[in-house]
């Protein structure tokens, strides 16, 4: 319930932030904070275009990719405080949820005829597609260690007791992150600012949405950052009571934030074509948790 | 006992009506025995799954000794399954065989064949004699063959056909010779002398009998490596025949397989471990090659290869879980295979009915062909997302569920100790999220390419809906499919005395430790429910917001680019071309460019990729292919003359008069000298 209000919170601040982090790098004032959201509520006014070709797939597909990620973002907890959803192995259902909109994304994106559109949905398939088997043997790798199987649980149980468990806890960050920039099409993986619709993922797959649609998609795209920067956020929780992990939850929002914006401004897009093996690197840092899981648990000697 | 005679009546009667009757009566004495059937054995099925096993025991004759047929919930569960499918199939099939009207005879053939295939099916589940049982098999194996060449003018329809009868007929031998292994031993027919034998032998005698049966029952459920005929019966079958196949068909062998672990008391753990190791090769080799398949219907056939082999992650963890005496590996494990027979056998029959409606529609089922039938198949389109999203175990769907189980069995599996079963557990997660990706990207491009965009074809005869008789049965599966995502509850209820069998605890459900996966499960429900209304809700949103603004249509965006044409649409090929790349050294991808090489080309120019079986290269056509060589180097013998075959009997015949009388000369001369 807390977690679910807080994540909506924070997604109304997260691109701005990550604007103004990437335009002081780069030496420039930048935008308001709430640039992002107030473009978000004027494409709600608007009036959209549709493609001729399209069928009733491009109409639902933004409504459902929305939902699904307002139905994930309401399996994230906070601390000792539960999501609206929870129960042992929740953390399927939250991956799969977000499978349905990514499913509907990629639809609606072939829907278009388009040959742009088409390359990025086939990217987007492929990458997402290799980043979920990192998340589960991540999520795997914490039901061993603390012996439950659903989110609060796990994370409520996450005691960083020795050096080793430091580093599995850094480690998952690693892993959380990258793919939270993999789902979000951000920088390593994806340029959002690239001006050339060959060399896009995510912006080229919803070129022809508009309007009411578009700003869905947007707004689904900011709530999702503030999702994954919740489940980092939550590593760090324990059972802290409430005033301690609102400060933490804003506080782990406000770096991931930022370290998404300094990791935009002083890297490259990777190659297209290896994006792949990049993003398969993630499924073995994950093992390596894993082992570290195995290790910490004396299943070694 | 009145039940079984009568469902042996039914079935003979209308075998032998169907040839004097018009064609059209045909179809409707099929689908009113199929329907008979699936009351008669329903009702003895439904009654064991409330825990009244049915155990009759026939007196049989000289052969076959006594008959035990007997039904408890496993086969309750195997013959309510089997029924549903059998019976949308035949509703189906009455529609999509009009088609083919003026083909009297043939369609006899394969409506007595469809009987017979339903009756032999529902049989095999009951059968517990050894010989009963392998006629009840060969019964389906060989009217299954009939279904499947329907088309049998075709060269590629025959030659499936054939590759699959010779499939079936080892997997046939497979079967005979671990039932002569018992019987012999035994001197008993019945199923029960499994259990004494292995009983009474090592752990390995049972082990290799156990492996016996699972290569023939491997063979027909198309595990990895033994999956080739799969590839090229489902496409050369007409669609309701394929559905029934990869819906029903298939899932015989994973029955066999159960029966069998309930039989023989084999060594849990390692079995559990080999079942567990070959479902996820299984399974992660049937969707990486069904991504690169251009023949939807192949497509299609690669993905029950990989359901399969999620049937059988399920079946791995409720082995171990026999083994380590854990009852939640067993519970999650068996409770999920189980699920995802039923579930598969759903979306499954829908996907290949679907493409039934897009063959008769289009006359094509090449992906790369089709395109934009959405606004022409709206209903088809519209079975066919949700089968796609149900099949990528996507919620609120029912392949959620069963997926859902089975990942959890995994997590159990998690929380259970030793070395071997976390490291095999964390594999097994891997492979279940690699494959859930992977049928993302496979339905998204099939569903893509075939209905979004447009047409890349010119259609000679304008494509148009199939008929409301077809929509029916597709309509009834999808009803059961939102049932068992909506209502999982339900369904998992109803198979705790099934997967009681396996344990020696009843009622292992409504005990207070494994209550959570009761909780689980209605919240799942609840919850996809929520999702559908959350959906509902912002789309009237949308809708009313929307309202008075302003609407326009044009073309896709095409970069400034106005004239785009068809040709210009993401194929399906280039849509899966980044994967292609990637896994081209692990599979074989016969591959033919031609690429431009003047400045105004005036040759054609072009691309073709060509998928191709690893398995099949190195498990069937290698070995056949040596064994042609070898054949080869007697071929002279064959020359076509009479007299030198005539020579051949003359010298065969001359050689058997003269070699033991010669034997016996050398041996009287050797005993000569030994007396001297």
């Amino acid at each position: 319930m807390i977690s679910f209000i807080l994540i909506i919170l924070t997604s109304i601040f997260f691109t701005g932030i990550l604007i103004r982090a990437k335009s002081k790098a780069a030496g420039r004032k930048g935008p308001s904070i709430l640039q992002p959201i107030k473009d978000i509520i004027r494409l709600f006014k608007k009036g959209s275009v549709f493609s001729t070709t399209t069928s009733f797939i491009f109409q639902i597909a933004p409504s459902i990719y929305f939902a699904s990620v307002i139905m994930a973002i309401m399996v994230i907890p906070l601390g000792t405080y539960k999501g609206f959803i929870s129960f042992e192995g929740d953390f399927v259902f939250f991956a799969y949820i977000l499978g349905v909109g990514k499913f509907f994304n990629i639809i609606s994106a072939l829907d278009t005829g388009s040959s742009f559109e088409g390359m990025g949905a086939s990217r987007e398939a492929l990458f997402s597609m290799f980043a979920e088997p990192a998340f589960f043997i991540l999520l795997g790798s914490f039901a061993l260690l603390t012996g439950h199987s659903s989110f609060q649980e796990i994370f409520l149980s996450l005691h960083f007791g020795s050096y080793i468990s430091y580093i599995l806890g850094v480690l998952a960050t690693v892993v959380l992150f990258m793919i939270a920039l993999v789902e979000n099409s951000r920088m390593p993986f994806d340029d959002p600012n690239t001006h050339l619709e060959l060399t896009m993922v995510h912006e080229v797959m919803i070129l022809d949405n508009s309007g009411f649609d578009l700003a869905l998609i947007l707004s689904a795209t900011n709530l999702k950052f503030a999702m994954y920067g919740a489940l980092i956020a939550n590593l760090y929780m324990g059972s802290f009571p409430l005033y301690l992990t609102i400060p933490i939850f804003f506080g782990v929002q406000l770096s991931f934030a930022i370290a998404i914006g300094l990791l935009e401004s002083f890297t490259a897009r990777f190659r297209m074509n290896h994006n792949a093996q990049y993003i398969l690197i993630l499924s073995s840092v994950s093992l390596l948790i894993f082992l570290g899981v195995l290790l910490v648990l004396g299943q070694f000697n | 006992m009145i039940i079984i005679d009568a469902f042996i009546l039914i079935i003979l009667t209308s075998i032998l009506l169907i040839p004097f009757v018009s064609v059209n009566w045909k179809g409707l004495i099929t689908v009113s025995t199929v329907m008979l059937i699936a009351v008669l054995s329903g009702i003895l099925a439904v009654e064991s799954m409330s825990g009244n096993n049915t155990s009759i025991l026939f007196k049989g004759s000289l052969v076959t000794g006594p008959i035990s047929v007997k039904i408890d919930a496993l086969s309750a569960w195997f013959i309510l399954v089997i029924n549903f499918t059998c019976v949308t199939g035949a509703f189906y099939g009455l529609q999509y065989m009009k088609a083919y009207k003026t083909q009297n005879a043939n369609i006899g053939m394969h409506c007595i064949s469809y009987i017979l295939m339903h009756a032999s099916l529902v049989s095999i589940c009951a059968l517990q004699n050894m010989i009963v049982f392998l006629i009840a098999w060969e019964t389906m194996a060989l009217s299954s063959f009939i279904l499947v060449i329907f088309e049998y003018t075709k060269r590629e329809t025959i030659n499936a056909g054939i590759n699959f009868l010779i499939q079936s007929h080892v997997c046939i031998l497979f079967l005979t010779v671990g039932f002569i292994w018992v019987s012999m031993r035994m001197n008993s027919y019945d199923f029960t002398a499994i259990s004494l034998f292995t009983s009474s032998q090592p752990i390995a005698a049972a082990n290799t009998l156990f492996l016996c049966f699972f290569i023939g029952f491997a063979i027909k459920s198309g595990f990895v490596p033994f999956h080739t005929w799969l590839p090229y019966a489902h496409p050369a079958a007409p669609s309701h025949v394929s559905g029934v196949m990869s819906g029903v068909i298939i899932k015989i062998g994973i029955y066999g397989m159960l029966r069998m672990l309930l039989l023989i008391k084999v060594d849990y753990l390692a079995i559990g471990y080999f079942i567990l190791g070959i479902s996820i090769l299984s399974g992660v080799y049937g969707v990486m090659i069904a991504i690169i398949q251009h023949n939807l219907k192949r497509l299609l056939a690669y993905h029950s290869i990989e359901n399969i082999g999620i049937i059988g992650i399920g079946i791995g963890i409720g082995c171990i879980g026999i083994g380590k005496e854990n009852n939640l590996l067993v519970l999650f494990g068996f409770t999920g295979a189980l699920l995802h027979t039923l579930n598969h056998s759903l979306f499954k029959s829908l996907l290949f009915y679907c493409t039934g409606n897009i063959y008769q529609a289009t006359h094509t089922l090449d992906i790369e062909k089709l395109g934009g039938i959405t606004k022409i198949l709206k209903h088809t389109s519209f079975l066919f997302l949700i089968a796609a999203l149900a099949i990528c175990g996507l919620p609120p769907f029912n392949g959620f569920v069963s997926e859902f189980l089975i990942y959890n069995g995994l997590i159990a599996g998690l929380h259970d100790t030793g070395k071997a079963l976390l490291s095999s557990v964390v594999v097994g997660i891997f492979a279940l999220s690699l494959i859930g990706g992977l049928a993302i990207l496979c339905f998204t491009k099939a569903f893509g390419t075939v209905f979004l965009g447009t047409s890349r074809q010119v259609f000679y005869q304008t494509p148009k809906e199939a008929s409301i008789g077809k929509l029916i049965p597709m309509y009834a599966i999808v009803v059961l499919i939102m049932a068992i995502g909506l209502f999982p509850m339900v369904f998992v209820k109803s198979l705790s005395l099934p997967v009681s069998l396996f344990t020696s605890n009843k009622f292992l459900l409504v005990r207070p430790e494994f209550q959570f996966i009761n909780v689980s499960l209605s919240m799942i429900g609840i919850w996809a429910m929520a999702f559908i209304f959350l959906v509902g809700l912002l789309y009237l949103m949308r809708w009313k917001m929307t309202l008075n603004r302003s609407v326009n249509y044009n073309t896709t965006w095409g970069c400034g680019y106005f004239s785009s044409t068809e040709k210009m649409q993401y194929t399906a090929s280039s849509f899966v071309r980044a994967y292609r790349k990637l896994v081209e050294p692990i599979l074989s991808i016969h591959k033919n460019k031609k690429p431009i090489t003047e400045i105004f080309p005036t040759t054609k120019c072009g691309q073709e990729t060509h998928p191709y079986d690893l398995a099949e290269k190195w498990f069937i056509d290698y070995p056949i292919n040596r064994l042609k060589t070898l054949l080869n180097m007697f071929a002279f013998l064959q020359n076509g003359q009479l007299q030198f075959y005539i020579l051949y009997g003359v010298s065969f015949i001359t050689l058997i008069l003269v070699v033991p009388m010669v034997l016996n000369y050398i041996f009287l001369l050797i005993n000569f000298f030994k007396s001297l």
